[in-house]
């Protein structure tokens, strides 16, 4: 037992719901950027004629690099003393150990599965498609909103799903550039952690549940809705024979 | 008008097509992957050529010398896919009017095709919903709706059972007469080609091999591919003799050299498998020729001829049930071909 006095209910009830709060708030954030650089990126390398495979290594390195070297490299480029650190510092901002630190760290981990799941749905796409919009005078803007995207959408949902889901459970990169900060960077990741480490377990359980709880409840949710055929609009639905 | 004259490496051969067309449909007959489709998707801009210039009506649409290479968008040119490319997520009637946002009579001009192409009562379905012969016509309807300057069709019916195939040639007849710009059919079809288009182009290896009339290609189709590929099947290479005589090497026969021809230095001789007849008055050669093999087509005998006791390849000949007399395996016949029907290539 803690010889510590008991926390009020109050109190207790902010110190289990701040960090479930930021990193909802942090992998919602992530989710929605990652999405359009993910898909950006995409359309990008498919577009390219040349060094497809460079560039496909270089978006699919932070999944497979362990995150502490994402940290690292992010310190590096991102640090007091970077370049782009002496800019922050004209504003006087300070990234390392902000908010946008974790948000940062977790649109990076999470962004090369936005833009692999994008990338596989696009090109399954009939390319002719594609092609008949742009003879019919369509717009390259209209035929990824209204051509891409309505016929891609559950591989597009898929990469949604896994980079929030890869962005909520973000842990090496956040601690290394954004700290453990209760209330400010503590998400749910780091806050298990440093609970774990204080021997509080009483805490981390509830931390854990909450976890297993939101992401099993996600893909319950996706499983769902890709089953429920006649849900679905008729083109979407999978053709008998 | 449109004039292409272009060139394009592609894998195991360089694409190199120069043509110009009037406002009239041309056919451009080929085997698959000569390269066929590739000119047309330059022509659409979905694929761009290494060199070279296409102008249409006056636009330039692409000129590798002056940097010029408009986008699809701006080509104003229809092209109608085999497999129709319809948008998926779309209606039929969401499809033929998706390029039509900036027209104030959209709503009339989809009924209009709707009408046309015979697509009533199908308006709220999706192209899943529609047997391929009605994913064509949509996508028809969608391409004829825009209006565009040249339209380009690369094998549209290939996909189609050979009912749906009829119908929709009919449909395409019809258009064809009735648009009066420049039209180019992509087919590896004769019979299709031979009905639709009066100028018809060979391709061969990405290299266009022979560009005339249909009824001077099908009496001279000039070379080996083009003979192929207006439905002859049979070829043999040949041999010039002395005595006025044209040998054909794999089937062991002479022909007498027709006036005309002499002079020319023949290396392959063809004759159609209808014009070889059973032996009358019009044959000039006449063979004994023995039965190999008899097959029975719906209306026609396909029977295997060895046309001389040297012949290296069967003789491929039809002839009608009705007219035929008993053929049997291992019999002989006397058949004979008019010198006239006997094709005489050079290369």
């Amino acid at each position: 037992m803690k010889n510590t006095a008991l926390p009020s209910n109050k109190t207790m009830y902010n110190i289990i719901v701040t960090p479930i709060w930021i990193s909802i708030k942090t992998a919602l954030l992530a989710t929605i950027i990652t999405f359009f650089i993910g898909i950006y990126a995409a359309i990008f390398v498919i577009r390219l004629k040349r060094y497809k495979g460079l560039w496909d290594g270089l978006f699919t390195l932070p999944m497979v690099l362990p995150p502490t070297v994402v940290g690292f490299f992010l310190l590096l480029f991102l640090g007091k003393n970077s370049f782009m650190g002496k800019i922050f510092a004209v504003f006087d901002y300070n990234f390392i150990f902000s908010w946008g630190a974790t948000v940062v760290s977790a649109v990076v981990v999470s962004f090369p599965l936005m833009y692999r799941t994008a990338r596989g749905a696009f090109e399954q796409l009939d390319q002719n498609i594609i092609s008949a919009a742009r003879t019919l005078g369509i717009s390259e803007w209209r035929i990824f909103w209204q051509v891409m995207l309505p016929n891609c959408f559950y591989g597009v949902l898929a990469g949604v799903v896994l980079s929030f889901t890869r962005a909520l459970g973000e842990f090496g990169a956040t601690i290394m550039v954004a700290g453990n900060i209760p209330g400010k960077t503590q998400t749910i990741s780091t806050a298990i952690y440093a609970a774990v480490q204080a021997g509080d377990y009483e805490l981390a359980y509830k931390w854990v549940g909450v976890v297993v709880l939101v992401s099993f409840a996600v893909i319950l949710m996706l499983n769902s809705w890709t089953n429920r055929q006649s849900k679905k609009p008729v083109y979407l639905q999978r053709k008998a024979g | 008008m449109l004039s292409v004259d272009i060139s394009k490496k592609l894998g195991e051969f360089d694409l190199k097509v120069n043509f110009s067309i009037a406002d009239e449909p041309m056919a451009i007959l080929g085997a698959s992957g000569c390269g066929k489709s590739m000119t047309l998707k330059c022509i659409a801009g979905i694929e761009t050529p290494d060199f070279g210039r296409i102008v249409l009506n006056d636009k330039v649409l692409y000129d590798s010398e002056k940097g010029i290479n408009l986008s699809p968008q701006k080509r104003h040119v229809g092209y109608l896919f085999q497999n129709y490319a319809l948008f998926p997520n779309m209606t039929v009637a969401e499809n033929i009017g998706f390029a039509l946002n900036k027209r104030h009579n959209k709503d009339e001009i989809i009924r209009d095709f709707i009408d046309k192409l015979r697509l009533k009562g199908l308006e709220d379905k999706f192209p899943a919903q529609l047997s391929g012969g009605q994913q064509q016509r949509t996508a028809l309807a969608r391409m004829l709706a825009l209006n565009t300057e040249i339209i380009m069709f690369d094998e549209p019916l290939s996909a189609l059972d050979s009912f749906l195939k009829w119908e929709l040639e009919q449909e395409l007849m019809e258009i064809f007469t009735s648009f009066d710009k420049p039209v180019l059919y992509v087919s590896h079809d004769r019979g299709e080609v031979y009905r639709l288009c009066e100028r018809i182009a060979i391709l061969e290896k990405g290299q266009m091999i022979s560009f005339s009339t249909k009824h001077k290609l099908f009496e001279n189709p000039c070379t080996v591919t083009g003979t192929i590929l207006t439905g002859c099947k049979n070829i043999s290479a040949a041999t010039e003799s002395d005595n006025g005589l044209v040998f054909a090497k794999d089937w062991g026969i002479g022909f007498k050299i027709p006036t005309g021809v002499v002079g020319a230095d023949i290396k392959f001789v063809a004759i159609r498998a209808h014009l070889l007849t059973l032996k009358n008055n019009a044959c000039d050669n006449t063979y004994n020729a023995q039965i190999i093999n008899v097959i029975e087509d719906v209306f026609d005998w396909i029977v295997l001829l060895k046309l001389s006791p040297k012949a290296s390849k069967p003789f491929r000949w039809v002839i009608n049930k009705k007219e035929s007399p008993m053929l049997e395996k291992g019999f002989f016949v006397d058949v004979g071909v008019a010198t006239e029907n006997i094709i005489f290539l050079e290369h």
